[in-house]
């Protein structure tokens, strides 16, 4: 699988483009995981965008990650503004960003450095750095960039340095908002990738802007591959598997938004945070079009309010949020559920708690979806763990929430959030769709809690349909929807709402284990990590270990049959992105060690003795990491 | 289909509903309390404008109030407290075919649902508001409200409380895209449903305060009110309210009040003794939210299917050579 890491480490660092250099053949590679870093603004997400769509429509697999400065107005050429993108770009299927870097183009050292600090860069890593700074008016700057060279050179990385700015001001009056598709031409020649496609690439990515903005960047398309077959000694090969059906390629978040199209729901009320944002900016741009709506609220309790509203006159809605919104819809959820108004919440989580990391990964809302909001407040929460799923997932959470008539919480995280990866083009089929607002009349004594006695689920009535006139509330009511203080009737909406969620759990398949049925070790994993965590026992396999692994959509319910698989195991342990106490702190014991969410919820459901190894580290966990927590897992 | 005149006749006389069919349960709001009269009246509007109980819904947030949609025999929706306003949006938004009342309280409107009523008043969706004000807390048993006057004895504040009283009409006279704005008292029925029913017809948001009795926590509160009718001030114009002669015979103390006048409107409302009542605001030219964002659209399975493709399209990688000729970069 890695055979990149046969790729030869600088032998001789430091060296310089050498002009009429041509490469030998190009080296073939199983993968290879590339970074465009550069201030933020200057085009670096553009290029790898495209460059993932060229390699994509070559048959390659690919995944992007974006790379989101640490702060949100960084200086220019500082260490904590690293911006722009990995690509990572494989013969196969590729499912997860992947670990180290194996080559970087960066526009400037101190962005660079950023990305040497982070320890995201494999050792021996091939560098192309903007040289221009070499030459700068300012002493300070040619000293930290020379300087920066040499630690580099000196670090074993291949560096190159690139003349980007003075090739592209030949071309363009303004150099810095150029550079991106001169490297983009550079990219291009490296791995060998067809300059036609990426030609059209262009004309797709600036249709909206004038002709001469897509001549000009074809123009610097061309001169960045030009300049690279003259002056770069080394080329790559990643084998394709030509591409045979069409693919969608998008990132998470649109994935939810085109999710939201195709089921059928009308409207989305929501309130800005990050990570969510993007969903709604994609869906305010095309929603209206196709006649829904979506409703930036004064805040997200509005926004949930709103949307259960809706939900309650009309088709089941939805709402997006990240971390701190999700708390704050809490009452509105739980209002939802006793009322028993369809509503699916989406939850693009962020690293928490409070204002936490509200860019970076984490999956830390897991318990608080499963068990927030006061009271016995049972609720659906499943998770998505690719970008394909991010489409899917919301298209059934909306059948799940107006067929029992309660509450899905759909988690998503700051890693999907903005991860690029192509899967095949959905085939619409009409059953996506919500059916139209029931508005026929209600027989004669029929009520508007009439649960099934097995079940527990009840016909909604929708305002509209003659007949069907109750007051709503969200106090304990009875089948009549009116407020009733006793005992019985308080036990009986409780056990109803409770049974829709067993309704349910009936109707879900085991999930499959990757690997063996049966081993050593099973991870159990859920989300975003679902890529990292089965390349890594993919990898851990071929070296002869007994591991599986078990991924979860459905936290809760979970579906019959978990039980058994975790018992063919002799250990069983979560990887999750969120903190769990480490054995290894003086005051944890197994009294009071708090385990990471999903292992307290298989504990307590299963009572097997789930072990938990997490990270909360604002980041995907790479493979390389949990392949490592795999062996000391089981030397242990 | 067509249908022979007399049954279309018959038909009608069916439809056309009575006073019963608004009545929903046996109210148990304290005898005396003024949520009883604006119950009555509002039941005598449906009947009048013969509202459809299916397409009619009532919302309200949480308090003695907010029990109100539950004596109707409409659709009713007791959200929760203070967030009465955005779920009557999102109905509106979903559906505005519907008939849409709010009921609300003074906690539950000018408090924790405050920053909910100043953006309904931006949005101005048609809906008829009614804010329940007898200045107290009243379910949960006697706490200052942010409308309780400075010095009230309360169980939070028993040595009087410290702040001045919030106006509500104020309040909403000050914010963008207002458009109707009145004020009631519930201890004079005839006007408090004229009021109510101007607000019913006002095209927008319709704001009505109700100054309201609450004998059980504040029984003295409006005493000198209703002893001296001078302590009124009965707002009159040709296109706001129009008096009986027995009302005026009673509440002499009235003045002439164009409502499309917001300064004068604004400047009437900061009065508090007498209180002014009737009609301070109505600007009919306020887009609603729901007009401008089309609210209401019917969509059929090929709409969204085409609307999808054309989304899908954007996206995607075609095969060499399998591109569909028709597709518009
Ligand atoms: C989130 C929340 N906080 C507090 C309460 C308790 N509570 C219920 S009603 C109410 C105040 C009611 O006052 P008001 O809105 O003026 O209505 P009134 O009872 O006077 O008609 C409060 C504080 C609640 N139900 N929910
Ligand atoms: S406590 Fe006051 S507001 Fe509540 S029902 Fe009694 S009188 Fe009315």
């Amino acid at each position: 699988m890695n055979e990149t890491m046969t790729m030869a480490p600088a032998a001789s660092a430091g060296r310089r483009p050498a002009p009429g250099a041509s490469p030998n053949e190009a080296v073939t590679l199983a993968e290879h995981i590339v970074e465009v870093i550069s201030d933020s603004g200057e085009g670096a997400q553009r290029c790898g965008q495209s460059l993932g769509v060229i390699a994509a429509k070559m048959g390659n697999g690919i995944w992007t990650t974006e790379i989101i400065p640490a702060e949100i107005q960084p200086p220019a050429r500082s260490v904590a503004g690293a911006s722009g993108i990995r690509i990572r770009m494989g013969s196969g299927k590729v499912t997860n960003g992947g670990d180290e870097t194996d080559l970087v183009v960066a526009f400037n050292e101190q962005a660079l450095l950023g990305r040497v600090h982070a320890g995201e860069l494999k050792a021996g890593c091939t560098i192309l750095l903007e040289s221009m700074w070499r030459g700068h008016r300012d002493p300070k700057i040619v000293a930290s960039y020379v300087e920066t060279v040499e630690l580099l050179h000196k670090g074993g990385f291949r560096v190159y340095e690139v003349p980007l700015e003075d090739a592209c001001s030949k071309l363009v009056a303004d150099s810095r908002r150029g550079k991106n598709m001169f490297v983009l031409g550079i990219l291009c020649s490296i791995y060998s990738l067809d300059l036609d496609l990426a030609r059209d690439q262009i004309a797709v990515t600036f249709g909206k802007k004038d002709a001469k903005v897509i001549t000009v960047s074809q123009g610097l398309l061309d001169a960045g591959h030009a300049w690279a077959e003259t002056n770069l000694d080394f080329k790559y090969r990643i084998p394709v598997v030509p591409v045979t059906e069409p693919l969608i390629v998008v990132n998470g978040n649109t994935a939810l938004g085109l999710g939201v199209l195709a089921s059928g729901m009308d409207i989305c009320a929501m309130y800005p945070i990050t990570p969510a944002t993007s969903t709604s900016h994609y869906l305010s741009e095309c929603f209206e079009r196709i006649g829904g709506l979506v409703h930036q609220a004064e805040d997200e309790i509005a926004a949930c309010a709103f949307a259960v509203g809706a939900s309650y006159a009309g088709k089941c809605a939805v709402t997006i949020t990240s971390g701190p919104g999700y708390s704050l819809k809490q009452e509105v959820i739980g209002l939802a559920i006793m009322a028993e108004i369809p509503l699916v919440v989406i939850n693009v989580q962020r690293g928490g708690p409070s204002t936490g990391q509200p860019t970076k990964a984490e999956q830390s809302d897991l318990l608080a979806s499963c068990f927030g909001s006061h009271g016995d407040a049972p609720k659906v929460v499943m998770a998505v763990s690719g970008i394909e799923d991010c489409f899917y997932a919301v298209i059934t959470a909306r059948k799940i929430a107006e067929i029992f008539n309660t509450v899905v919480v759909l988690l998503s995280d700051a890693n999907l959030a903005t991860a690029q990866q192509p899967f095949p083009r959905p085939q619409f089929t009409e059953d996506w769709l919500a059916p139209p607002v029931d508005q026929t009349p209600v027989p004669a004594g029929a009520l508007p809690y009439d649960w099934d006695s097995i079940t527990g689920i009840a016909r909604r009535f929708v305002p509209g349909q003659p007949g069907g006139m109750h007051t709503l509330t969200g106090l304990a009511h009875d089948r009549a929807s009116h407020v009733a203080y006793d005992p019985t009737t308080n036990e009986e909406g409780l056990r109803n709402r409770s049974l829709k969620l067993a309704a349910l759990q009936k109707t879900l398949k085991t999930p499959s284990v990757f690997g063996d049925p049966e081993g050593d070790l099973l991870i159990v994993g859920w989300g975003s990590t679902r890529g990292a965590i089965e390349e890594a026992v993919a990898r851990a396999r071929v070296d002869g270990l007994k591991v599986s692994s078990l991924h979860l959509t459905f936290l809760q319910p979970m579906a019959s049959g978990i039980r058994e698989i975790l018992h063919r195991f002799k250990r069983v342990m979560t990887i999750e992105m969120n903190w769990s106490d480490r054995s290894e702190d003086e005051l944890i014991d197994e009294d009071n060690r708090r385990y990471s969410a999903l292992a307290l919820m298989l504990r307590s459901r299963f009572l097997v003795d789930i072990d938990c190894w997490s990270e909360a580290r604002g980041q995907p966990i790479k493979p390389a990491t949990i392949c490592r927590v795999i062996r000391e897992k089981l030397s242990s | 289909m067509t249908m022979p005149v007399t049954q279309c006749l018959l038909k009608l006389h069916e439809d056309h509903h009575n006073l019963e069919d608004y009545q929903g349960g046996v109210p148990r709001w304290c005898s005396g309390c003024g949520d009883n009269a604006i119950l009555a009246a509002v039941q005598r509007l449906c009947r009048d404008e013969d509202l459809s109980p299916e397409r009619t819904v009532f919302v309200s947030g949480i308090g003695c109030s907010s029990r109100f949609p539950h004596y109707m025999k409409t659709y009713g929706f007791h959200g929760i407290h203070g967030r009465a306003f955005p779920v009557a949006e999102g109905i509106k938004m979903a559906r505005p075919d519907l008939t849409v009342f709010v009921n609300t309280g003074d906690g539950d409107c000018c408090s924790i649902g405050a920053g909910h009523w100043i953006h309904a008043i931006r949005y101005n969706m048609n809906m008829t508001v009614m804010l329940h004000d007898n200045h107290v807390y009243g379910l949960t048993k006697k706490q200052a409200s942010p409308t309780s006057p400075i010095g009230f004895k309360s169980n939070t504040t028993p040595r009087g409380s410290y702040l001045n009283a919030l106006n509500p009409l104020t309040v909403t006279l000050g914010v963008q895209n207002v458009s109707f704005v009145a004020q009631a008292v519930d201890w004079v029925p005839e006007v408090l449903y004229d009021i109510i029913s101007a607000a019913y017809h006002h095209r927008g948001f319709s704001f009505v305060r109700i100054i309201q009795r609450c004998p059980e926590f504040l029984p003295k509160m409006f005493e000198s009110w209703l002893a001296d009718p001078q302590k009124t001030l009965l707002l009159t114009h040709a296109n706001g309210l129009t008096l009986t002669p027995e009302l005026s015979r009673t509440y002499k103390n009235q003045l002439a009040h164009d409502p499309s006048n917001i300064d004068r409107a604004r400047e009437i409302a900061s009065g508090e003794d007498p209180i002014p009542v009737g009609i301070l605001y109505r600007n009919p030219e306020v887009p609603c939210y729901e007009d401008v964002r089309h609210a209401g659209q019917m969509r059929t399975p090929e709409h969204i299917r085409v609307g999808l493709e054309a989304e899908l399209d954007r996206f995607t990688v075609w095969p060499k050579n399998a591109e569909p000729a028709q597709r518009a970069v």
